[in-house]
């Protein structure tokens, strides 16, 4: 294996987790002020209420097909009777169809922020380095899903290369080589896929990690009282140059 | 029982002028900032108008407030839990910043860097959003005194909604329009949409004094708040991302100041005092069928602060000692449960709001005095106010969910008020039958014209302040707003104005130790 190999298929993942985990840490430490959707639809509303749904159901679709993808070893769906021929059927259709909706979506989420000048306006710089990596990430991974299905290329099955090195990332026996003999697209779309995960505490992107199933289960009105609250307004000072 | 203390306002709707003082004074105060140009925590708007944000009480558009189920149980208007958290991707009741207006600044320095020409410079109007030049066509208070005209004036909803009846179909003719002012800030209500509605629980009630603030740290700006408020006193900071809404000045409140809205208003309109409720009741008593009985119910809400009962009930929740006093001493409580002149704005929302309007007497009392009748005498008057059908049920509209009787009960005491003392001031013999004939004697109604019209500033504004135990915490209190303001920022690898506000204390102890050394 060469030392590039070891570099993006046993260092860069642990990298990657490692910014992504201690990046969320940190920031939720000390950057809660920033920790939002920097929702634009105060500006406008019309093509955000269709492009908006579509990336991001489109995108849970995404997710929860690379869950199954990574996560499930093949002898399992193996063992439940599910031919090879079936499962890679159901894979790229649902997958297709769920990355079709993603790209469009993020199309025309890019169509908007660009063309309406308010919105365009509220733009950062670090938005637009997010945008790159997101949309290289989106548009690698579907041409890994083309090239699984033998449209570009020959016809590979990631469950035994792709997947199980994700799975030997996750129990710390990194095993390279398993990945390093995939398709270029797939290789690509992990590198851009890391690469997206080392930034994404510092962007917006960290809204994800703040979404709000808890709202099932709350009370409708909250009481806080002025003694409890630690934060904005009456948080207390932390320690300082004064020890407390 | 469970007692709670509320922190309430009553706005003397006769008094204002529209002078718009509470309004800059707030402005200056709390949103002179980037992201927050367009808000205005207090606004006043001219009756009838379209409001602000546009036509804001049309709650078949943006969904606010609540709604009593068939089975009898509260839900907010804009859907269940589960579809609301489903359409947080794009909330399809959301307000377009257009709704209040964009925000522009004008090209000043245009005015002194022109070159020499024929014609004058000119400062042109720039949008503060894209920074282009832009055509103003709105703003908070485009349709201030009436104006527009019909034009504008027809979009109302109150006045839509009672055109429908032919009856009181309204003519905006210049001869017989009638208007008044009606100044608006967050209504810190007993049962809070925009608290119900946040996802993130970042928006709450303040157990000691009921003011309801957003936790700027805790809000990820799903921008729930801001359709579900019926009020739409909840603003969006389109720079941070994160709501922001009238704080009742609660830092000023601490320390027994009035808010500034109050502290500044010309006509001294404002009265700002405590409330005792009865916190297990409200989701009852807002729950209840007749939308006309909601004031009725909000009513039965506060309890009674001279209640032995009450007292006790107050004392084992916490309440302090000096807390008590300020709330028998309530002008607040005084003018919505012992007189019943203030009354709630838009109890059909269900909110249980806890900011109280005295109606106005004056479109009646000028309609009177135009056609040439004693406009102060208090037989005319009666029958005025039963007679103006129009301007009644507008605010009956507005203040008492359409039923009219509440609100002509009202006018009908204000009347009796100016009809008695003017006896008095002109060296007459009082009546004591004009007070009885609104329920009311000699001596109450004497003092219910010196709490209206005399009040000094220690009558107006009872507020107890926060407990001297707790001072020490206030002092180091880092600003929720400090940091807000940096939006230039642009640059930093994590979005803009990162980080938290240094404490004063550790501030301080800097500017001291660079005097010390040099």
């Amino acid at each position: 294996m060469k030392s590039l190999d070891i570099l993006l298929w046993s260092v860069l993942p642990y990298i990657a987790i490692a910014s992504f985990g201690l990046g969320l840490v940190w920031r939720y430490h000390y950057d809660k002020f920033n920790w939002t959707t920097r929702s634009s639809q105060i500006y406008e509303g019309k093509l955000l209420r269709i492009a908006g749904p579509l990336f991001h159901l489109g995108l849970f679709a995404v997710i929860g097909g690379h869950i199954v993808g990574l996560l499930i070893p093949q002898s399992w769906t193996d063992a439940l009777g599910l031919s090879h021929e079936a499962y890679h059927l159901g894979a790229i259709t649902m997958g297709g169809a769920a990355g079709i909706a993603t790209l469009l979506g993020i199309a025309l989420l890019i169509y908007r922020r660009r063309t309406t000048d308010t919105v365009f306006a509220a733009t950062t710089k670090n938005d637009k380095t997010m945008y790159i990596f997101l949309v290289a990430t989106l548009l690698a991974g579907s041409g890994a899903t083309l090239s699984s299905a033998g449209v570009i290329g020959e016809e590979h099955n990631y469950r035994e290369t792709v997947a199980p090195w994700f799975r030997s990332i996750l129990l710390l026996r990194p095993d390279g080589a398993l990945m390093a003999q995939s398709p270029l697209a797939f290789r690509v779309h992990a590198v851009v896929g890391m690469l997206l995960f080392i930034i994404w505490p510092f962007t917006r992107l960290v809204h994800a990690m703040s979404a709000p199933f808890g709202y099932m289960f709350r009370p409708s009105i909250i009481y806080r009282t002025r003694d409890e609250q630690t934060s904005a307004g009456n948080r207390k000072a932390r320690p300082g140059w004064e020890r407390s | 029982m469970k007692v709670m203390a509320q922190m309430g306002m009553v706005m003397n709707l006769d008094k204002c002028i529209g002078c718009h003082t509470c309004s800059v004074t707030c402005k200056q105060a709390w949103t002179n900032r980037s992201g927050l140009e367009y808000a205005w925590f207090n606004n006043v708007e001219t009756r009838p108008g379209q409001g602000y944000p546009r036509r804001y009480e049309d709650q078949e558009k943006a969904k606010g407030g609540w709604v009593r189920t068939r089975a009898g149980r509260l839900r907010l208007k804009g859907g269940s839990k589960a579809r609301r958290l489903l359409s947080i991707f794009s909330n399809p009741r959301m307000l377009n910043i257009k709704d209040y207006y964009e925000p522009w600044t004008y090209e000043y320095d245009n005015l002194i860097t022109a070159p020499l020409g024929q014609q004058t410079p000119v400062a042109r109007p720039k949008s503060l959003l894209t920074g282009k030049p832009m055509k103003i066509e709105w703003s908070a208070n485009w349709d201030d005194d009436l104006g527009g005209g019909p034009e504008n004036i027809e979009k109302d909803p109150i006045l839509q909604k009672l055109a429908e009846d032919v009856t009181t179909k309204v003519k905006l003719a210049f001869e017989e329009t009638f208007m008044f002012y009606l100044p608006r800030i967050c209504e810190h209500c007993l049962n809070p949409a925009c608290v119900a509605a946040c996802p993130s629980g970042a928006i709450y009630k303040r157990a000691e004094d009921g003011i309801v603030l957003v936790d700027q740290q805790q809000c990820k700006g799903w921008r729930m708040c801001v359709s579900a408020c019926p009020y739409k006193k909840i603003y969006f900071n389109h720079k941070t991302g994160k709501a922001e809404k009238c704080t009742m000045c609660y830092p000023r409140l601490e320390i027994g100041l009035p808010t500034v809205c109050s502290e500044t208003c010309v006509g001294r309109l404002r009265y700002l005092g405590l409330f005792l409720y009865d916190a297990e009741k409200v989701l009852a008593a807002a729950s209840i069928e007749d939308e006309k009985a909601l004031y009725e119910a909000q009513l039965d809400l506060l309890l009674d602060p001279n209640d032995p009962a009450v007292l006790a009930a107050a004392r084992a929740e916490g309440i302090p000692e000096d807390w008590l006093v300020a709330a028998q001493k309530s002008p607040v409580y005084k003018l919505a449960k012992v007189y019943k002149i203030a009354l709630p704005l838009h109890p059909e929302y269900r909110t249980m709001p806890m900011v109280w309007y005295v109606p106005p007497l004056s479109p009646i009392v000028d309609v009177l005095t135009e056609t040439g009748h004693d406009g102060e005498e208090a037989g005319n008057l009666f029958g005025a106010i039963e007679a103006l059908r129009i301007p009644i049920e507008y605010l009956a509209e507005l203040f008492s969910a359409g039923d009219v009787d509440i609100v002509t009960g009202t006018l009908r005491k204000l009347s009796a008020m100016r009809s008695y003392m003017r006896d008095i001031n002109l060296g007459r013999e009082p009546r004591p039958e004009i007070p009885a004939a609104v329920g009311m004697d000699q001596e109450s109604i004497y003092e219910m014209y010196r709490l209206l019209a005399i009040a000094k500033y220690e009558d107006r504004y009872v507020i107890p302040a926060a407990h001297s135990e707790q001072a020490k915490e206030l002092e180091n209190m880092g600003c929720s707003l400090d940091g807000l303001d940096d939006g230039q920022k642009y640059g930093g690898p994590f979005g803009q104005a990162s980080g938290n506000p240094v404490p004063v204390t550790i501030e301080n102890f800097h500017i001291m130790k660079d005097r010390q050394t040099k």
